[in-house]
């Protein structure tokens, strides 16, 4: 791993538009049975202005960032070898279909233990206002020949 | 009734058993775009030395958190969710898998709950640290 990585910026990935039926295939597929990832009707009427996207639903627009991170040359990350270590969801806000997602990747830790590498990075989520709406933070565990 | 209305540590507030196949797992790759070939090839999860073909790691965090959001029934939202990934959910071709997810109140705050979640195929737990923090509306 290139420890030089915290410090690096990366640029803002292009805006994801979340749409309506893409929360509700995203519903079905974490087996979510709630009304207001569905039905607009119940969202309004819990206040929002469209269905609710389920709380691990920005894992879809982090994967763009994740894959950045992957891609730099000199980051020393063979794929094969990466397993997700821990996820962590801090929202501002609901994602709700209509918004219009922009992500910004953050390098916070690497550590190295035991052979393993564990890369922690973070991606914040703006909406089209520039407001925050949800941070997407992973860690992967790169693991060392041996194991 | 508001969200925090007679609730109490230790209280258990949901359950429910999530019966996982093959299946599931596609679904879950097409909705996520996650396609690694670990979560539906038994020849790709054999060659890299897995006991057989897992669940995505991110469909269990995606599903752990459901009985939470019925209980809410729109009392509430969540706005924070972590989980570690401690143990694998091996999925098998004929019988699956079956999650089973229990849901207790850990911490009561002013505005809303901390909620830890135990998720468990037979004895095994499979995350750790899988806390949500519930805020009421």
């Amino acid at each position: 791993m290139n420890p030089e990585l915290t410090e690096r910026a990366f640029a803002p990935t292009a805006p994801y538009r979340v749409g309506r039926e893409k929360v509700r295939e995203f519903a079905r597929a974490v087996l979510a049975t709630a009304p207001l990832h569905y039905d607009p009707e119940a969202a309004r009427a819990a206040g929002f202005a469209d269905v609710v996207a389920p709380p691990t639903f920005p894992i879809v627009i982090a994967e763009a960032t994740l894959q950045q991170l992957l891609a730099e040359p000199d980051a020393g990350i063979d794929f094969s070898r990466v397993v997700h270590g821990d996820q962590r969801f801090t929202y501002s806000r609901p994602v709700v279909a209509g918004d219009e997602l922009t992500a910004t990747l953050r390098v916070t830790s690497i550590k190295t233990l035991g052979g393993n590498s564990m890369v922690t990075s973070e991606s914040a989520m703006t909406d089209a206002s520039g407001a925050h709406v949800v941070t997407s933070i992973s860690t992967l565990v790169i693991r060392g020949d041996e194991s | 009734m508001s969200l925090l209305d007679g609730l109490e540590v230790g209280q258990v507030v949901a359950e429910r058993a999530f019966p996982l196949t093959r299946d599931t797992l596609v679904r879950y790759a097409g909705a996520s775009g996650d396609f690694n070939p670990i979560h539906y090839r038994d020849d790709v999860a054999a060659a890299v030395g897995l006991p057989g073909v897992l669940a995505h790691g991110m469909l269990t965090m995606g599903f752990a958190v459901q009985p939470v959001i019925d209980w809410l029934d729109a009392r509430g939202w969540v706005s924070d969710y972590q989980v570690r990934f401690t143990r694998p959910v091996v999925v098998d071709p004929q019988v699956g898998a079956v999650v089973t997810v229990t849901a207790t109140v850990a911490v009561l705050e002013d505005a809303g709950a901390r909620i830890d979640l135990s998720a468990k195929v037979g004895e095994q737990t499979v995350l750790g640290k899988a806390q949500v923090r519930v805020t009421a509306f």
